[in-house]
């Protein structure tokens, strides 16, 4: 495999013993915002609902659902499936929206989003006041360690206990908020395929939360190494995740060291990231690159990021750190081609590498295309998609484009099985629209109980994107469940979890959502027999959203 | 237990009852459960070779001394922490450890290794990613009533029969009631999802019968089990009940760092599903001496400790095999030395005692099977006899 002979990459990572940082592309700004309170939130949203407020008292007006819905024209059936495909789920508004622009003019600015997500602004709001809103990483990082510091430092005394709760809450907050602000994109970002890609990224260079201090990381993880590179090269993405804290103590490369070699890392990003198990690299080529890996770590002194993020308002990031004393300096063959042992470079050299090869081009694309196709992508799609990877320097709008445009694509519409994720978010999408909600716990057990919760994923390998992973009896049962659920509309997605009293109760309207209705006439039969049968409104909802149809996109 | 093509057409042709009894009663006495320790559990400090200088050297800050391990033979110990649940049933005869056990595969890649041993198929052709073993296990058997402890269908269990899956760790009662189920599986008639759907329905109900009847039974219990040992406790009430054919799964074992020695997070959760086995054993009550429960895991470990105390993917393992009528108290199998002469690549431990062998093997001797029949369960394996049970 020859080195690719384009520039490589200039990889800046802060040197540890000098101190000194380099501008690194991907900087952290110091910000601290003003946290709106909650209840204004909640009074706008009430503000805004077509029924009656809930009266005080134990038996609550139920308000209906304001679908926020207009006379505007929707477009035909085959576009609809498109837009299931490539959102999280339709919505009328969506809907709309392609039929005044047209659906190649839409794709086109779902491959080519602008920086405004068009988040309603009771989302922006809730994700502004997070604290992963308003603190960079390092001050994150500081504060944690501080706090498992003071858990050392209690050792052995009675207040041992609450400090190491102390710290244990902060962490699951941490990870809270980074999952509430993906799931309030998600639900209403107008850039659905930005957001799915999110999703997608984070799933194939996936890292648990649950291990050491990464849930005070997953959401910096998610939103400056995943999120800005989804549409865009590869070769970053890659990078970018490397770089990232998250990743480097997820795959222990934090502990790769000269002195002991920790192989993890190396072996995943070349059987699970780039190039794919059995490509035809060798157990030696995991070994010199773990080599090359050698000291690229996460920095562990709190009193180096304090020193870092004192003073300037433009921080390098600190936390990612290359230790020389721990790197290899040997020279290395790596995939048949001589490495100069030399430092980071050796790194951007062996990730560009990796990035450029064919292999990662079919391996990639071929993970893309089951994502947003079929299960079983024909060699044809792959090598087609693989091309444009090649060509245009694995650019993943220009690959997704060639994937959209081809006859695969179109013939498989309307057939893709829906994993967990799709499945809670296209039923909630179609129950409450973007009527925003207060409270995503609810969801985010949904997700739970189906088995796949954001961020939860124990293994490298990420969720499975098979059918067959998600559709077994115990399965399908408690998908009728959360089905039932969501469709009767009462559960606590609309009410604030430190709010005392009671939710207002919004029973979803399904049916007379102008998507449900353009998309029923199509249903089959048996679904249109059952839905017929139903006795009140939410019955008609579970029966839809537990429909065959529904299962799929 | 239902094939899907023939439930397909049966689903045309009547209506289903939503909460209809899918199965008889298991016919076959015998039971088997299959448990699958996924991320590679380092076997040389759980079953440790207390005799070889060898393994002191390769492990110098995480290896078990030999004064600490608890003795099965004059060449092994068991780790200390399996002091309550495991070595009483070592004591009992009802264990034995299969070492230098594993498969043919050596990617070391816990994926593919996992889904060689779900699928039991044979390596060097293509892989049928629909048919795992103990799903054609479950076609063999007369009278199997086989299911997943799982969150989803593991690849073992995918195949032609309709293999249904439940989550241990639920509370409270399914909540959908006969009228929404019957409506449901109606829009599901004739279709692909039609059998998952029924028996998802049906399972759950039967399951959620036979628990609650079971905790209402015993309910002066005073410690609610969680974790492993609360799947064990229901595993246990499933299959006395309802089930002879069962896989659950615990993860968590992939230890590249500070796997601990005596203590630590390896002991923690070996321990942990000591207590879970044991705790089974003692609910199967008199269907323990009928129950077979076979451990595995995908790959062992790196026989020397990294720089880290801790260990990388390696390839030998130990298999554990225990129950009531089990040939227990030994370790079985073939074996060799613990030396460096010994290892494979010069890092890992051997493999010596092929997966799909041992237990071709076993069900040869416990459901009586021909070698055609094993042949469908393991397609061109050579079973062999290691004398379990």
């Amino acid at each position: 495999m020859e080195p690719n002979s384009g520039e490589i990459p200039h990889l800046t990572v802060q040197n540890v013993s000098t101190g000194s940082g380099e501008n690194h592309p991907l900087q952290q700004t110091s910000r601290k915002g003003v946290p709106i309170a909650l209840l204004a939130c909640a009074l706008a949203l009430q503000a805004c609902t077509a029924g009656p407020p809930a009266p005080a008292g134990p038996v609550p007006t139920p308000a209906f659902h304001p679908t926020h819905e207009t006379n505007a024209p929707l477009p035909d059936l085959t576009s609809l499936e498109v837009l299931n495909r490539l959102s999280w789920g339709a919505t009328t508004g969506d809907a709309q929206e392609i039929a005044a622009k047209g659906l190649k003019s839409w794709i086109s600015s779902q491959l080519h989003p602008g920086r405004d997500d068009g988040l309603p602004i009771e989302a922006r709001t809730q994700i502004a006041a997070m604290e992963i809103s308003q603190k960079s990483i390092l001050e994150i990082a500081l504060e944690v360690r501080n706090l498992q510091q003071q858990v050392q430092r209690l050792r052995g005394t009675p207040a041992e206990d609450q400090a190491r709760k102390t710290y244990q809450q902060k962490l699951n907050s941490l990870a809270h908020e980074a999952a509430v602000r993906a799931l309030l994109r998600d639900l209403y970002s107008k850039n659905q395929l930005k957001e799915q890609l999110t999703w997608f990224w984070f799933n194939h260079f996936n890292v648990y939360q649950a291990k050491g201090e990464l849930r005070a990381f997953v959401g910096d993880f998610e939103e400056t190494a995943i999120r800005p590179h989804v549409l865009g090269r590869f070769a970053e993405l890659l990078a970018a995740t490397a770089l990232h804290p998250a990743m480097l103590q997820y795959l222990d490369n934090a502990q790769n060291a000269k002195e002991h070699i920790n192989e993890n890392y190396a072996r995943e990003i070349m059987e699970l990231h780039t190039l794919g198990v059995g490509s035809g690299y060798t157990q030696q080529d995991v070994q010199e690159l773990a080599r090359i890996l050698t000291g690229l770590t996460v920095n562990q002194s709190a009193n180096r990021l304090l020193r870092a993020s004192e003073g300037r308002l433009s921080l390098p990031i600190a936390l990612t750190v290359f230790n020389p004393s721990r790197h290899d300096f040997g020279d290395k063959l790596f995939l048949g081609a001589r490495i100069q042992g030399r430092g980071t470079q050796e790194m951007a050299q062996a990730l560009a590498m990796l990035a450029a090869a064919p292999q990662t081009a079919h391996f990639v694309s071929r993970e893309l295309a089951q994502y947003f196709c079929c299960e079983n992508p024909s060699k044809d799609l792959i090598d087609d998609m693989a091309r444009s990877w090649l060509r245009t320097g694995g650019d993943i709008a220009e690959v997704l484009q060639t994937l959209f445009n081809s006859q695969e694509f179109a013939a498989s519409l309307g057939e893709r099985f829906k994993d967990p994720v799709h499945y809670a978010l296209s039923a909630m999408r179609a129950s409450y629209g973007d009527t925003v909600i207060l409270n995503a716990q609810p969801l985010m057990n949904w997700l739970n109980r189906m088995g796949e919760p954001l961020y939860g994923h124990e293994t490298p390998d990420g969720y499975p994107l098979t059918q067959a992973s998600w559709s077994g009896p115990g399965e399908m049962a408690v998908r009728f469940e959360i089905a039932k659920l969501v469709g009767q509309g009462r559960s606590g997605l609309f009410k604030l979890s430190s709010d005392p009293g009671q939710e207002p109760v919004f029973y979803p309207d399904i049916k007379n959502t102008r998507y449900a209705q353009a998309v029923m006439p199509s249903m089959s039969p048996t679904t249109k027999a059952a839905l017929s049968k139903a006795q009140s409104r939410a019955e008609w909802n579970l029966l839809f959203l537990s429909s065959p149809e529904f299962m799929k996109r | 237990m239902y094939r899907r093509d023939l439930l397909l057409s049966a689903l045309s042709a009547t209506a289903l009852l939503p909460a209809g009894r899918l199965y008889a009663a298991p016919q076959s006495d015998q039971r088997m459960l299959v448990v699958f320790l996924r991320g590679a559990y380092d076997a040389a400090n759980i079953i440790v070779p207390v005799a070889s200088d060898f393994y002191y050297e390769c492990r110098p800050t995480i290896a078990i001394q030999k004064k600490d391990a608890l003795p099965l033979d004059g060449n092994w110990g068991l780790h200390p922490a399996l002091k309550d649940s495991i070595y009483p049933l070592w004591q009992k005869n009802q264990i034995c450890f299969v070492p230098f056990a594993g498969s043919d595969d050596v990617s070391r890649s816990h994926f593919e290794t996992q889904d060689t041993l779900e699928l039991g198929q044979p390596l060097g052709g293509s892989r049928n990613y629909q048919s795992g073993f103990m799903n054609r296990l479950a076609g063999v058997i007369s009278g199997s009533a086989a299911i997943a402890f799982t969150n989803q269908v593991p690849l073992c269990f995918r195949g032609e029969l309709v293999v249904p899956n439940i989550a241990l760790n639920f509370s409270g009662h399914p909540s959908l009631g006969a009228r929404d189920m019957e409506l449901i599986e109606n829009m599901y008639r004739g279709q692909e999802l039609a059998p998952a759907v029924a028996q998802g329905f049906s399972v759950q109900n039967e399951v959620y019968q036979v628990i609650s009847a079971e905790m209402l039974a015993a309910s002066r219990n005073a410690v609610s089990p969680k974790g492993f040992e609360l799947s064990a406790e229901r595993i246990a009430m499933l299959m006395r009940n309802k089930f002879n054919l069962g896989f659950v799964d615990v993860g968590g074992w992939d230890t590249h760092v500070n796997q601990g020695g005596i203590a630590g997070y390896l002991p923690a959760r070996v321990a942990e599903l000591g207590r879970g086995l044991n705790l089974l054993a003692d609910k199967l009550g008199d269907h323990w001496k009928n129950t077979i429960v076979i451990v595995v895991s995908e790959f062992g470990r790196t026989f020397r400790e990294n720089g880290d105390r801790g260990t990388d993917h390696g390839h030998g393992s130990i298999y554990w095999v225990l129950g009531g009528s089990v040939r227990g108290g030994r370790l079985a199998g073939r074996q060799v030395e613990v030396n460096q002469t010994n290892l494979f690549q010069n890092r890992d431990w051997p493999v010596l005692n092929n997966y799909r062998s041992m237990i071709g093997g076993i069900l040869a001797k416990l459901y009586g099977f021909d070698a055609a029949q094993i042949d469908r369960v393991f397609p061109s394996a050579r079973p062999e006899d290691l004398d379990l049970v």
